[in-house]
This record gives C-alpha cells, structure tokens and sequence, in this order.
C-alpha cells in the first residue's frame, strides 16, 4: 500500500504530542508499518511545532515534504496557513479554528493575519475547520482539543472509533480517559454527515 | 509484536538488551532521552554527570571496573568530552564501551552543525551509524560486540531525524553479561609516554583490522536493483535515499561509517554506472571515495550545510520534482519564547533597561536574546559566558560595563572554573547565576544543584553561594529575579564594585513541581492607559485587544507571577 501521510502542527504546548502518540498507536494494530518524526528541544517553547506521522505497507523516510501529505491536522489557524505548502493537490486540511497570537504579533511588530479561513478556502484547498476549542471545554477541558481533532479524523478517513479509544486506554491516564473519550465522541459528531 | 519505539528509546532498549550495566551522561538535544529511558530500567545504574567529560570518564572508568558502559551526548558535548575519549581509544577497554553522539543537521537545537564522523577519524575509534529505530536497538549490541573484539570504545552515531523518530522495533530479553574481572595492567591503562608510544602501533594496527572488519560485516549492506545508479549513504540519508529512488537505484548502506571498507565500496563502484554519495555535511564517505581512485558524485550536488531530503535527492538525481502545495505569503513567524512566568524574564528586563553587555550562554534563556527583550549579546559554548566576560573586560572593563548570565546547571557543567579564572585573576565582573533549578531547556532534567538523581532519589545539592565564595567570591548575594527593583538594585550595585561578584537569581522553573502557580492577573481595561509598558516584557499571556489597544490577559496562560503588575504605573493590572 502506498505510504499516507498526516501532518499535525500547532503551536508548542497544545497537546500535539499525544495526537500523533494515539495515532502511532493504532496504525500498527491495522497492520502498517509506521514512521513518526518530531523535533523536541526549542519548539516546545511556544514555538510552532510540526509531527509526521506517515504509514503504509513499507515506509523509508520519516519526513514528510511539501506538496506530500494527504492530511494536516492543524491546531491552530495560522499554523495551518504555515504549513500549507505541505498539503498535496487533493489533501484535506482539518483545522482548529484557534487563534493564538505569535510573539511578533504580541509585541506590535506585526499583525495577526485577518481572515485566513476565506483566504484559505480561496486558494482552493479542500478544508474543514471546526470550532474545537468549544467542543474540547464542552468535554471538559482546553487541554482536549488534540482528542476532538482525532474524532474529526476517524470521521472522515472512517477508521474505527474503537481503535482510538482503545489507544485512549492504554496511552491516557485513567482519571482523564473519559473526558478524553467524550471529546473524541464531540469531534467524531461534529463532521456533517 | 512489535512495538514504536523512539531511536533514543530504541538506544536505552539496547543498552538493557545487551547487559550495560552503567550509564553517565549530559543532557543534550537530540540525546537527552536515551539516558532518561535507561534509566527506568532496575538493571541500569544512570545518572546525570555535571558534564560530558565527567559522564566519559565515569563510563572508561566503569568499562575498567569491568561493567558493559555507556555514554550520551550531543555533538557538541563530544569536544568537551574529547580529552577523555582520543585517550580511551589507547587504553582500550576492559568490558565494552559505547559512546553515543547525536549529530543537528540542520540546528533545530544548537548552535553549531559539525559532522561527529571527525571526531571517530580524527580519535581512530569505530562509529556505527543507525538508520531507524530497530537499527539502534541492534547497533548498541554489535557496538558492545566490536568494542570487547577489538579492545576500542565504540561510537554510535545519531541525528536529530533518527533520535527523534518513532519506528517498529522487535524487542527481546536481557542477556546475562557478568562482570569481567579487574585486571590490573599499568602497560594497557597508565598511558605515559613509554606506554602510549606502543599503544598508538596497536590503535593503528587497529584501524587497519576494523577496516578489514568493515569489508564482510552485518552492518554494511549492498541492495541490488539496478547497474545505473548505485547510492552509497548511511543514517537518515539511506531513508531519503530508498524514498526517493526505491528500486530505481541500487545502495551500499554502510552502517559503520569509521573506519570504511575498500574492496566493498570499490566493487560496489565498479558495478554500477553512476555513483552518488548521498551524506550530510561533510563530504567524509566522498572524499575517501575519490582518495581510492574511484568517481563519485556528492557535494557538487548535495550542500554542505543544512539536511538532505528524499525530494532533493529525486530532484538531483532523477531531475523529478514534487508539486507543492499552496503557499500563503507574508505570514508572521512564530518563534519560541519564554514561558508565562519564566522566571528569567525579570532578569532580562532590567538587564536591557541598563543597557550592560550581556555575555549569555546555552539554555532557555537564551531565548532573552529574542524580541521584545533583545538582552544577549553573545553566545558561544556552555560555560563561555563567564570566561567570556572576563577577557571582555581585560580587554575594556575601564569603559564597558558587561555581566555573565548562565543557568545553574551551565555553571556546574562549565562556569565554575571561568569563576575560578575571575577570582584567580582579578577580574571586576558580574556572574548572574540564573538558577531555576533544573536543566530547563535539554526537558528539564535534574542537575548536581538540584539535590536529586536521574533516579528521583534524594541526594547532596550543589551550595552555589558557599561554592561561589570558596573559590575567592567575595560579594555574593541572592535575589528572587521577579522583584526587579530589587534586582535592579543588585546589578548596579555589583557593576560598580571593583572586584569580581555574583548574583544568584533564584527561582523555580515555571514548569516543574516546585514552581509557584497563582490564579491568573487580569487588567482593567478602564484603568489601561494603552501605554504597552506591561508588553516589553514580551509574555506570551499579554496580548493587545484589537477592538480597543488596551492590553488583555490570557488566562488559559498566565500563571500569576505579577512581573506585569511592577510594570504598569496605572494600577490597571490586579490579581483576580
């Protein structure tokens, strides 16, 4: 099978780790090799973070490049606009809604940019951006905005909710695994029919 | 099954697998993990050394004491630990010796991209290279096999994509090494001159066996697809390469990169029309090519500096290239900064309000350099701050006014003896001591100031102060870095001393355990003048509400530290 390729990027300290540790732990279960690339260290200080995550029947890189993946999971808008280069042709963006203002835009060197989501959508990609950070303390939790993105994704890619809240259990710690689980649930139900 | 394993997991597992018994590092990005997760193994003694020498030396002399032995670094830390290392390559070892070294191509987290493959030609010790996960579980096994055949330490060469990338690894059982007896041997490990002029014949006969080693060895590899094109790579670079080309080409995958086979890599030439050599900064595997005669294409196509991709390697060799995707103009950069509440901001602050020269140095306060609070001047290596600044000073202290500031686990690792250098040498400057307690930046880790072990066990702490006055400081004094007249008060105070000082700033990282976390502040957007005095701090908690310039906190972020509230001369800014 061909390689698919899924990009999670978002901004350091919202939680994109355990995105792509939930999704490393189920496409070995549906019987794929597995490949996950993240660079630790400075990006973690707020700091724009990008994990590859990349499965198939045989993968050699650990990197994904521009113009190569099927799906970006962004966190937030801007990164999503960052990282779109990345998207191929056909790919599909699932993106946060979020607006987390950068250091130059905090400090009044520049401006946030204004409507990315029509800019976006003008440039023809084919883009689903939902209100996640609700939807996440609708759960109970901010933090849980990297699990309702997932349940948007098993949505549209129609993998099997179990498989996540399995990984749920085994990577989670227990006393927040049913938050985790509803807000999955809250993503899964939020992609229209 | 098989499970996804981090490389520098996959390293510790192998290091568990094949009975090491005795880990000592530094931390360092991309290597920190490999030590954290050995660590978690019973069977392992781990800890964190003050330093990459100290962590060597612990490893030879556990290797001596008979104990299968491991080290960690990253590139960088590998010139501090080279005195040890080119000498241990005389001694040799009693039980196995491995030395890892993660390489940055690059930089994602440092301040240089040199290639570590020099250090193994330059030390004549054999380097493995990995190239995913489950080649670093089994390359520590024939790493610890290599190094007790040939009586040598062994490298184990990473890169940042390798350390940190997630790939399936079969793991396996412990072995059983028992120790080896102590053998004493003043002609094998006391290496003065009369015993080190016959040890360098025998490292050179050595060389010359591990070579010939490297010509029929499980880590050297020949894939063959086609006579057209033959790759020679090894590490990441097979990766890219086998993406790009897959059975478009055929590969010499060389997992050991020092030394390097001839007949191999000559045949492997020979039978193939065109010859690339798809590596990483320098062009080490391509030079020996050509040294033995043979054409090779590689840095005339491939750079020196930075990383390699699998699109690079299609577009240079088969002349294909990726659409990329769309591409949105003129959108702000979002670099890393210092957390809500750091406790170096204050510091930063009223550095940059004096307007002193700052010799800075390796940790998350070098992130002080960044914009809003552009307070570092210079930073170089671990521990350069402080010797830095003295010879900044001998060189103008009668005009220039200039500070140090170094975190506390720098200073252990490298500042004491340039405070040393200071006291010794009369110098008049001013040591900050940014003490967080913890090694912030690598993950925080614990350190010698910190009072616990890489274990979590309760141990001795480093007495900074007592530690700073033993060695000949005299004015030493301890500020908390978020009372920022106080601070202020201090630095200009010790700028007009005419001997040698230090203030250490003391303060938990926001983000460990012993932190202080208060409710959130709010401001008063009635009260807010819209000054932005509360924004050249640069926290990541304050932001300016576009609908009416007053500035706002976000409270998902903000951790109460009150640095702004000093800041705003309205009283628009309170505790909830």
């Amino acid at each position: 099978m061909k390689t698919t390729n899924i990009m999670i990027v978002g901004v350091g300290g919202q939680g994109t780790l355990l995105a792509s540790r939930l999704l490393g732990h189920i496409f070995p279960q549906m019987g794929y090799d597995v490949k996950i690339s993240e660079v630790h260290g400075m990006s973690q200080r707020g700091g724009s973070v990008v994990t590859f995550v990349r499965y198939g029947s045989e993968v050699s890189s650990p990197i994904i490049e521009k113009g190569e993946a099927d799906y970006i999971i962004a966190f937030e808008q801007l990164e999503a606009a960052r990282w779109l280069a990345y998207l191929k042709k056909d790919g599909k963006l699932i993106s946060s809604s979020q607006k987390i203002d950068p250091m130059p835009v905090i400090t009044g060197m520049t401006e946030y940019p204004e409507s990315l989501e029509e800019k976006i959508a003008q440039a023809g990609v084919d883009e689903i951006c939902i209100d996640v950070l609700s939807l996440a303390n609708k759960a109970g939790s901010s933090k849980a905005v990297n699990v309702v993105l997932l349940g948007v994704f098993a949505k549209l890619t129609g993998i099997s909710p179990d498989l996540f809240k399995e990984a749920i259990d085994v990577l989670v710690k227990e006393k927040f695994r049913q938050l985790n689980k509803v807000a999955f649930d809250l993503g899964y139900s939020a992609v229209l029919q | 099954m098989k499970k996804l394993l981090l490389g520098n997991e996959a390293v510790a597992r192998g290091l568990y697998e094949y009975g090491c018994r005795v880990v000592s590092s530094y931390p360092g990005t991309p290597s920190t993990e490999i030590t954290e997760f050995a660590a978690t193994y019973p069977e392992i003694y781990a800890e964190w050394a003050p330093n990459e020498k100290v962590a060597v030396e612990t490893a030879i002399g556990a290797s001596f004491g008979g104990a299968r032995a491991f080290s960690a670094m990253k590139h960088v830390g590998l010139n501090v630990a080279a005195d040890p290392v080119f000498t241990a390559s005389y001694t040799g070892v009693n039980a196995g010796l491995v030395i890892a070294v993660a390489d940055d191509p690059g930089m994602h987290s440092s301040q240089n991209e040199q290639d570590s493959r020099n250090h193994a030609i330059s030390s004549k010790i054999p380097m493995l290279e990995p190239a995913d996960s489950t080649e670093c579980l089994d390359f520590v096994g024939i790493a610890y096999e290599i190094s007790e055949k040939f009586d040598t330490p062994v490298f184990l060469r990473l890169s940042t994509r390798i350390a940190h990338s997630q790939s399936l690894v079969e793991t396996g059982e412990r072995r059983d090494i028992p120790l080896k007896p102590v053998d004493k041997n003043p002609r094998k490990y006391v290496m003065t001159p009369a015993n080190a002029i016959p040890k360098h014949v025998t490292v050179e006969k050595r060389t010359e066996a591990l070579r010939e080693w490297a010509e029929n060895c499980e880590v050297n590899t020949v894939e063959e697809n086609t006579a057209d094109i033959g790759i020679i790579a090894s590490g990441t670079c097979y990766q890219y390469a086998k993406e790009a080309l897959a059975k478009k080409a055929s590969y010499l995958k060389l997992g050991m990169v020092n030394p390097l086979p001839v007949k191999l890599i000559e045949n492997f030439c020979k039978n193939h029309k065109k010859v690339y050599v798809v590596e990483e900064l320098d062009p080490i595997i391509e030079n020996y090519c050509k040294s033995l005669g043979l054409q090779v294409a590689g840095k005339e196509l491939f750079p020196l500096c930075g990383e390699i991709s699998a699109s690079m390697v299609k577009e240079k060799i088969l002349g294909e290239t990726v659409e990329k995707g769309v591409s949105l103009p003129d959108l702000p950069v979002r670099p890393p900064v210092m957390c809500s509440g750091c406790p170096h901001r204050g510091m930063f602050y009223v550095l940059k309000k004096l307007g002193v020269f700052v010799n800075g140095d390796i940790g998350c306060y070098t992130l002080g350099a960044a914009a809003p609070l552009n307070a570092i001047d210079t930073t170089v290596c671990m521990g350069f701050s402080v010797s830095g600044l003295h010879g900044f000073l001998k060189a103008n202290g009668e005009t220039e006014k200039s500070v140090a500031v170094i975190g506390d686990s720098t200073f252990v690792h490298s500042g004491i003896t340039g405070l040393i250098n200071m006291a010794y040498n009369r110098s008049c400057g001013t040591v900050i001591v940014l003490d967080n307690s913890i090694t912030g930046m690598t993950g925080h880790q614990q350190n010698p100031a910190t009072g616990i072990t890489l274990k979590g066990d309760m141990t001795t702490a480093v007495d900074l102060e007592a530690l700073c006055k033993a060695v000949g400081i005299n004015r030493v004094c301890v500020v908390d870095p978020q009372e920022i007249d106080v601070v202020e008060k201090a630095v200009r105070e010790e700028l007009e001393a005419d001997e040698p000082s230090v203030i250490i700033a003391r303060r938990p990282c926001v983000m460990i355990k012993k932190a202080v976390i208060n409710p959130p502040y709010r401001i008063d957007p009635e009260k807010c003048k819209k000054c932005k005095m509360c924004m050249k701090i640069g926290c990541p908690s304050l932001s300016v509400n576009p609908e009416n310039g007053t500035v706002r906190v976000d409270s998902t972020l903000c951790v109460g530290c009150g640095l702004c509230k000093k800041l705003c001369k309205f009283g628009a800014i309170s505790e909830n």
